[in-house]
């Protein structure tokens, strides 16, 4: 079996584990679960893998809405309805009014595609459940048209997650997993710069010590992420603010923090009460 | 030593079964990351890691289990030797069991073959990933996008050194119920009825209507099957609580987010419910306790979660609540009955273990409720009898 090596591309650096976890997701032909943080590039890796490997890349947006059933096919009853009313279209043929999902044209592109399924933990807690059988499979069964869309070529199927819900075990047994974890101060610093290109360099360093510095601390729950800490540098550039200003005292304190409880956590110390 | 690896795992418990294990071989056997550490290490993350809280064991096992193994090391023979004679652990899951025959060792074992063969040939020492060497035409190297230096060519750290830097420690988390198992046992608590606006297309009676109409589309619109359950959560916060906070604000958010409820509502307490029920405890913020009552009736089911444990006289004593601001004129075993009366749908949930329940406080909270460990189990035992408990209706 010789096949490409996932190394990233110009525009996308990729980590050996994350190499080898696309690898390997490729080879055993295992979807590839990919979390981290907001704002750590997990949907450009998608883009990044197909265009590595010459494929081209279909997406699956999910909701909270999106049932499993999305990704396959849609059934336009109200259109052949219509139809029939009106005497237009071919009513007799049911496979007009077919519509499929993400998943069914990846399943039935002639060449191999890449998949991403976007945010999988925004909709309901079992839809990825729903898709295990589809996904070990790679084929699924139109009951309307008693047609069976088996892949041709298995798609490489990348899925996303932000944590916003824990998925089921089962579902997480099937993929080859990678975390992309939160960027160290050398890359976050490049990273303000885009933003923030004549950020003054002593004030980009004492507000990125403090961003550190805040993510440390165990109570805070939602700690503060790359968006928070570019909102919050602006914020200190229109104020005028400098390097010093922020040596003891957070300003703007709730650009950083968005929980009451966290601002709590980090002013006052837990209270006890009682003795029981 | 490679079996051994999954023991190793096993002992910083990690979850490793059957299934992650054969992907592994499967994996090695096709030539992935066969022989040099980096890359196994990489390659067994991948396969036997299924969440990022559970990297720091990983890492604490790696270390440890292949220290001193520097770089190259070889997994043939080892490869070879379980390939023709697979020794499994013990206890099959039926999970597993599937997965060893979706296996199919003896073509796994031919492929694995080949590429031994293809090796010798190329005298490369057998230091290249085979398969993957020298076909990537976007090359080796770039950076990690969190710094850490790039393997694969040599010149990066070992993978001992990097498993021994422990990066993931801050992400592991020791969970005892995580929010998607309570919300899976929240989803139990359903009594589905055809409710509200009519919404829903009906396609048969949709059908049906039409060609009774003689062909004049006739849409038919049903309600949405919507969950009539009423759920109310009232928590026990502050003090002996305190170590627990984690996990009531856990079941809190499932609850809350579990948008299948009619209605749902949640009240604090401070070791047992008296006068009032608070939404904001340290500021003394709440409803009184009759209030909420009124508004109560016997299709909620109300779920307590508290240690119960207190002095006798905070649940039998009039006054004898812990805080002296709140001079309790109905004894708190009074309230209890009283809340029970109005909802026989109601249990509690004890996140202490069982073996403390037999204090004296928490017997006679048991005389009136029906009393759950606040683990996984108790959560599912505790929504089964809420659904047995028939309201007087």
């Amino acid at each position: 079996m010789t096949q490409a090596s996932f190394t990233g591309t110009e525009q996308y650096l990729a980590s050996p584990e994350l190499t080898a976890a696309v690898d390997v997701a490729v080879a055993l032909q295992k979807p590839l679960l990919i979390k981290g943080e907001p704002g750590t590039g997990k949907t450009v890796l998608a883009e990044a893998v197909a265009e590595a490997l010459g494929q081209e890349l279909l997406t699956w947006h999910v909701k909270s809405t999106t049932k499993a059933q999305d990704g396959l096919y849609h059934y336009d009853t109200i259109q052949r309805l219509n139809d029939a009313r009106f005497g237009e279209g071919d009513v007799k043929d049911i496979a007009h009014y077919i519509k499929l999902g993400a998943l069914g044209r990846a399943f039935s592109a002639d060449k191999r595609v890449v998949l991403l399924i976007d945010e999988i933990d925004k909709a309901d807690m079992e839809f990825p459940n729903d898709l295990l059988h589809e996904l070990d499979r790679m084929s699924f069964h139109i009951p309307e048209t008693g047609e069976t869309v088996t892949a041709k070529e298995r798609p490489v199927v990348i899925i996303t997650s932000n944590n916003e819900k824990e998925l089921p075990d089962a579902f997480l047994r099937r993929c080859v997993f990678h975390y992309i974890a939160f960027p160290d101060e050398e890359l976050m610093g490049r990273i303000v710069k885009v933003h923030q290109p004549d950020v003054e360099d002593r004030l980009l360093q004492q507000a990125m010590l403090r961003f550190y510095k805040l993510r440390e601390i165990p109570e805070i729950r939602k700690r503060p992420s790359t968006s928070e800490l570019i909102d919050w540098i602006a914020a200190l550039r229109l104020g005028g603010l400098s390097a010093k200003d922020i040596e003891e005292a957070i300003p703007f304190l709730g650009l950083l923090l968005k929980r009451e409880n966290d601002i709590e956590a980090l002013t006052q110390p837990r209270r006890r009460l009682g003795r029981y | 030593m490679f079996l051994g690896f999954l023991y190793a795992l096993r002992e910083r418990g990690l979850n490793v079964g059957v299934n992650e294990w054969l992907t592994l071989v499967e994996a090695l056997a096709k030539g992935h990351a066969r022989s040099q550490l980096g890359a196994f290490y990489a390659l067994s993350r991948a396969v036997i890691v299924h969440r990022e809280g559970d990297f720091d064991r990983f890492d604490a096992a790696f270390a440890s289990y292949f220290k001193g193994v520097e770089g190259f090391f070889a997994l043939d023979d080892e490869l070879m030797q379980w390939l023709q004679n697979p020794v499994l652990p013990p206890l099959l899951s039926d999970e597993d069991r599937a997965a060893l025959e979706a296996l199919d060792l003896d073509e796994l074992k031919r492929m694995f073959e080949e590429r031994l063969d293809e090796q010798n040939e190329r005298h490369d020492g057998g230091n290249r990933w085979i398969g993957t060497g020298g076909t990537s035409p976007f090359g080796h190297g770039g950076t990690h996008p969190t710094g850490v230096r790039v393997g694969g060519g040599g010149g990066g750290r070992s993978a001992i050194q990097v498993a021994e830097d422990r990066r993931f420690k801050n992400l592991r988390t020791d969970r005892i119920l995580d929010t998607r198992q309570i919300s899976v046992a929240l989803r139990r608590l359903r009594k589905l009825t055809k409710r509200g606006v009519a919404s829903e297309l009906d396609i048969d009676e949709t059908v049906d209507e039409s060609a009774r109409q003689g062909g004049e589309i006739e849409l038919v619109f049903n309600p949405p099957r919507k969950n009539r359950i009423k759920l109310m959560l009232l928590v026990d916060v502050g003090g002996s609580m305190d170590p627990h906070a984690d996990l009531s604000e856990r079941l809190f958010s499932a609850a809350h987010r579990a948008s299948h409820f009619q209605a749902f509502e949640a009240f604090t307490f401070h070791n047992c419910p008296y006068e009032t029920l608070y939404t904001d405890i340290s500021r003394g913020v709440g409803e009184a306790t009759e209030d909420v009552l009124k508004r109560l009736d016997e299709k909620w089911n109300l779920v307590f979660v508290g240690d119960a444990w207190m002095s006798p006289y905070e649940l039998t004593h009039v006054g004898g609540a812990i805080y002296y601001g709140q001079q309790n004129r109905t004894t708190g075993l009074q309230w209890l009955q009283k809340l029970k009366r109005k909802c026989p749908k109601s249990v509690w949930l004890n996140p202490e273990p069982e073996r403390i329940w037999a204090a004296e406080s928490v017997t006679m909270v048991r005389r009136v409720f029906d009393m759950f460990p606040l683990t996984v189990d108790g959560l599912t035992e505790a929504v089964d009898t809420l659904r047995g408990a028939r309201a007087h209706d």
